[in-house]
């Protein structure tokens, strides 16, 4: 019954809709709800599609309202015959409470967050890994080192199932939202229905490159049939950015609306829509962010198939599938702070009520609860990498440097994480003299924060090329072989100095000015790793290895990093995610399109750690799923062999 | 065996991701300071029943609450003037030589600073790189923040209190509010007065003065029916519209020649609701 009652209301919906774009739009999310109701909603199913059928006849009314309503009987006849009446624009409906719909036993606000999340963990995944993927099968290509090639198709069988799980989510959440907020997605659809179309387009030309890239793999192994292979794989990675910027698109639409007069009414630009202040800001930094975070699952799951291996052969593979994913995490996560300043910045530039609710209002004690995230997954990484030096021979010539290391790392990660207002009770605020310690409330300023991730981020490096090096020794007598290492560590040094100088100096400047010396302290962090990274090259550019890199000689505890790796960027993602919504308050769309929802308030942050908690469970356990497909592939496989 | 060795490796690994995220949540509710954000604004509710401090203390409420201005003014941070001086130094602002706006007076410069930030930019204040030609304030009046014309007239109202000088804003107008449904209170409270007329009576005017429309009237204060006339030119600088408010709220800031000082009650500006000012200050003035 169920299911004739859904298809005669799809048939109904396609009916209604005004032109074929509408028409095609409402089948693709009529398509995409069809799984999701055959499953436990089907007690709401009657509300979900009478929502989507409303949201599709609001779309139509808007295409009716736009004809002028005293034309005469003869033009509307006339333009009957012409077709459907052109689109205007609206300016973003007035809700009231009553006009959010309301399903049994879901907290619609809960619901999306959940949904939108999840899609976001899995979205972000399978964005990354076929980015680093690519490139490592086009170095296994130029290095002629099969192994690269198998380790690439290893992580593409991982993120199988995460295109799946990412695409059904997606579905979910196109559902969620006509289901819950049917008006705001009228309002969105109106402005950015025409890329909407494309943009379900694209996953065919994605889910065609995905197929074809995955199960091409040892069909196209060598020569010309490789190099199409890679082709497929560009257009792999095309089409997941092509998919990524359209979908930030919206977001950013949400938080800085462009494109609109003053009332909120769509001008007829959609490019302008779309390449609003914060559109590039969050491309940039969804993208870095999601390298890191892909590299640290891929990271996870060598980690657990390190403690899962019974030979030493496994061991080793996996260990250096570890190492793989953790260099590619890191690699995401050192520019990750600066595209983090600088869409930061681009909130203040475009509203600086924006950007100081963001930093100094409501959330600002997000931000220590983000360092204390942040510190931890740069201590884990640190961790990691002291412990690689078991696999070198020549380890024992940088052991000494560790500790100063991890001082100095702990030291700046508590400089991060100490707040400039501190929460006393009234005895200890008239002994200490206000509500700002005189020697710590020092430390809780942008001055002090900026200098502690700048020496996180070079001494992270340092830690990386301690390891990269140990098993290396220079030969020959030219000038880099014999001083290239004192000219890095002068460079090092000089480095540090001018962070910490510019950091101090800094304090004496007015607040607007001070923001400004962040560009040369990142700019001094750059200049040290790239330029110790070019030095290093030209030291080892004659050099011998001090033994063969024991691979698979790592201490369990080092795989435990990884996960915790894994855990913060994951953590860290879901309440980014919340904070970035979050400072848009009470507005569906920033200052144009208010939400009265009775979910509009802004949850407090406990409240957003505990939803953020219950998420990244839910995904581990989807992810535990995902790591156990291939799995199961492959046992299958071997008692096929028997 | 190797099947319960992968099942206890793997609960090992899921207890340690639990505890770590309990570590991160637990930090969250327990190790930093509880911060509610405010619940989303609601249109302040606007009758003609309001008292000038009523009305001030509104404009006092949307400064600290709605109107978000503290987030910048305020003295920490430094991002933008403080205002606790607004008041008085904003008849000196369109004096400075930078100011190319349109206001004559200061109550005109507040509202302008904060529909059209950018007119005039204090020193310092301006956004980075454009020689403080370019202010940093969204448009109080849009966006965001969105005030209304009489929500933006009670934070100017509350500056100038707070600034220690005359509030000169006009008056909110509007249907007074339903009386409240019984209790002692509710019987107690006086209606607001509907007409001149009615101000006049209720707040015994007729006593001491003689008033337009009213025939009979006492002689213990000036006769005020030439004062549409005489109000703008009593005290230089000030309109007849400032001139009579100030002589309602503060009598003896002028007193008319040939009469004592402290005759008149000086509490009326407790009293009055902003309506009946309202009604009070045209009828002086002859306006309809």
């Amino acid at each position: 019954m169920k299911v004739r009652f859904m298809f005669s209301h799809v048939k109904k919906v396609l009916s209604q809709c005004s032109t074929g774009v509408y028409r095609f739009g409402a089948a693709l999310a009529l398509l995409l709800a069809i799984p999701a109701l055959s499953f436990d909603y089907m007690d709401i199913s009657q509300p979900v599609l009478k929502s989507a059928a409303n949201a599709v006849l609001a779309q139509k009314a808007w295409a009716n309202e736009a004809a002028p309503a005293a034309a005469p009987a003869a033009e509307a006849k006339k333009e009957e015959k012409k077709g459907p009446a052109e689109w205007a624009p609206q300016p973003p409906p007035k809700l009231e409470e009553k006009d959010y719909p309301v399903v049994k036993g879901f907290n619609s606000r809960l619901t999306v967050w959940f949904i939108a999340q999840l899609h976001l963990f899995f979205g972000a995944f399978v964005l990354a890994v076929p980015i680093f993927v690519w490139l490592i099968e086009i170095t296994g290509v130029v290095t002629k080192d099969k192994r690269y090639d198998d380790m690439a198709h290893e992580f593409m069988k991982v993120a199988m199932t995460g295109f799946s799980l990412a695409a059904s989510f997606g579905g979910l959440l196109s559902i969620a939202l006509v289901v819950f907020y049917p008006q705001f997605m009228t309002y969105m659809t109106g402005i950015f229905g025409k890329v909407m179309i494309f943009y379900a387009l694209a996953f065919f030309a994605e889910s065609f490159f995905l197929y074809t890239y995955y199960y091409g793999w040892d069909k196209m192994s060598d020569g010309n049939s490789k190099i199409v292979h890679i082709g497929l794989g560009l257009g792999l990675n095309l089409a997941g950015v092509f998919l990524m910027m359209v979908s930030n698109s919206w977001a950013s639409f949400m938080m800085a609306p462009s494109g609109l007069d003053d009332s909120g009414v769509f001008q007829g630009n959609v490019w302008a829509a779309i390449n609003g202040h914060l559109w590039n800001p969050i491309n940039i930094h969804r993208f870095v962010a999601n390298i890191a975070y892909g590299g640290s699952l891929t990271a996870a799951y060598a980690g657990y198939k390190f403690l899962m291996a019974k030979t030493p052969q496994e061991k080793a593979h996996y260990d250096w599938m570890g190492y793989t994913s953790f260099f590619i995490a890191i690699i995401g996560l050192l520019p990750l702070p600066f595209a983090g300043y600088w869409l930061t910045k681009e909130i203040y530039d475009y509203s600086q009520q924006m950007g100081i609710t963001l930093m100094g209002g409501a959330f600002a004690w997000l931000f220590i609860l983000q360092a204390v995230l942040i510190g931890a997954i740069f201590l884990s990484a640190n961790y990691y990498l002291w412990c690689c030096l078991a696999r070198s021979n020549g380890s024992h010539r940088y052991s000494f440097m560790i500790k100063p290391i991890a001082i100095v790392i702990v030291t700046m990660f508590l400089a991060w994480l100490t707040p400039h207002t501190l929460v006393m009770s009234s005895t200890e605020l008239t002994q200490i003299g206000g509500a700002h310690h005189p020697l710590l409330g020092k430390l809780g300023v942008m001055a002090a924060k900026n200098t502690a991730v700048n020496f996180l981020i070079v001494l992270t490096f340092l830690s990386f090329q301690i390891y990269n090096r140990s098993n290396k020794k220079a030969l020959g007598d030219g000038f880099w072989a014999q001083n290239g290492t004192s000219v890095q560590i002068g460079l090092y040094v000089a480095g540090l100095c001018n962070i910490l100088a510019l950091g101090i100096y800094s304090y004496y400047l007015p607040a607007s000015v001070r923001i400004g010396l962040s560009v040369p302290q990142v700019t001094t962090t750059l200049i040290v790793i790239v330029a110790s990274f070019i030095m290093d090259g030209k030291i080892f550019n004659k050099s011998e290895e001090l033994g063969e890199t024991k691979w698979g000689n790592m201490p369990v505890r080092s795989q435990y990093a990884l996960f915790t790796l894994t855990i913060g960027f994951t953590w860290l993602m879901g309440l980014m995610g919340y904070v970035r919504s979050a400072i848009r308050q009470h507005w569906h769309v920033y200052t144009v399109f208010r939400d009265n929802s009775p979910g509009a308030f802004t949850p407090t942050l406990p409240y957003a750690a505990a939803v953020v908690t219950v998420i990244v469970c839910v995904f581990i356990a989807l992810v535990l799923f995902m790591f156990w497909m291939p799995m199961l592939a492959a046992k299958k496989g071997s008692s096929g062999e028997h | 065996m190797e099947g319960n060795k992968g099942n206890s490796e793997l609960g090992k690994i899921l207890v340690y991701g639990l505890l770590i995220m309990l570590a991160f949540a637990g930090y969250a509710k327990f190790g930093i300071p509880l911060v509610i954000p405010e619940a989303p604004p609601v249109e302040e509710k606007i009758t003609g029943a309001m008292t000038k401090d009523q009305f001030v203390a509104m404009g006092d409420k949307i400064f600290h609450g709605k109107g978000t201005c503290t987030l910048c003014h305020s003295p920490v941070g430094g991002r933008a003037p403080v205002l606790d001086a607004v008041g008085p130094r904003s008849s000196e602002r369109i004096k400075d030589p930078r100011y190319k706006g349109k206001a004559k007076t200061g109550e005109e410069y507040i509202r302008e600073s904060m529909m059209e930030p950018s007119t005039y930019v204090v020193a310092g204040f301006g956004k980075p790189g454009t020689n403080d030609t370019v202010s940093p304030m969204p448009q109080i009046n849009k966006g965001a923040i969105g005030l209304s014309d009489v929500e933006i007239n009670a934070v100017i109202s509350y500056l100038q209190k707070s600034g220690g000088v005359e509030v000169t804003v006009p008056l909110p107008t509007g249907a007074a509010p339903a009386a409240p449904a019984g209790g002692a209170e509710a019987a107690a409270a006086p209606k607001p007065a509907t007409t001149a007329e009615e101000a006049f009576n209720k707040y015994g005017c007729v006593t001491c003065h003689v008033v337009p429309g009213i025939a009979e009237g006492g002689d213990m204060g000036p006769n005020l029916t030439k004062l549409a006339k005489e109000a703008g030119s009593r005290k230089p600088g000030m309109s007849g519209q400032a001139y009579i408010i100030e002589s309602i709220s503060t009598p003896n800031a002028y007193v008319v020649k040939g009469f004592e000082p402290d005759m008149m009650p000086s509490d009326f500006a407790e009293k009055i609701t902003m309506s009946e000012m309202n009604l009070i200050v045209n009828a002086l003035l002859g306006k309809k």
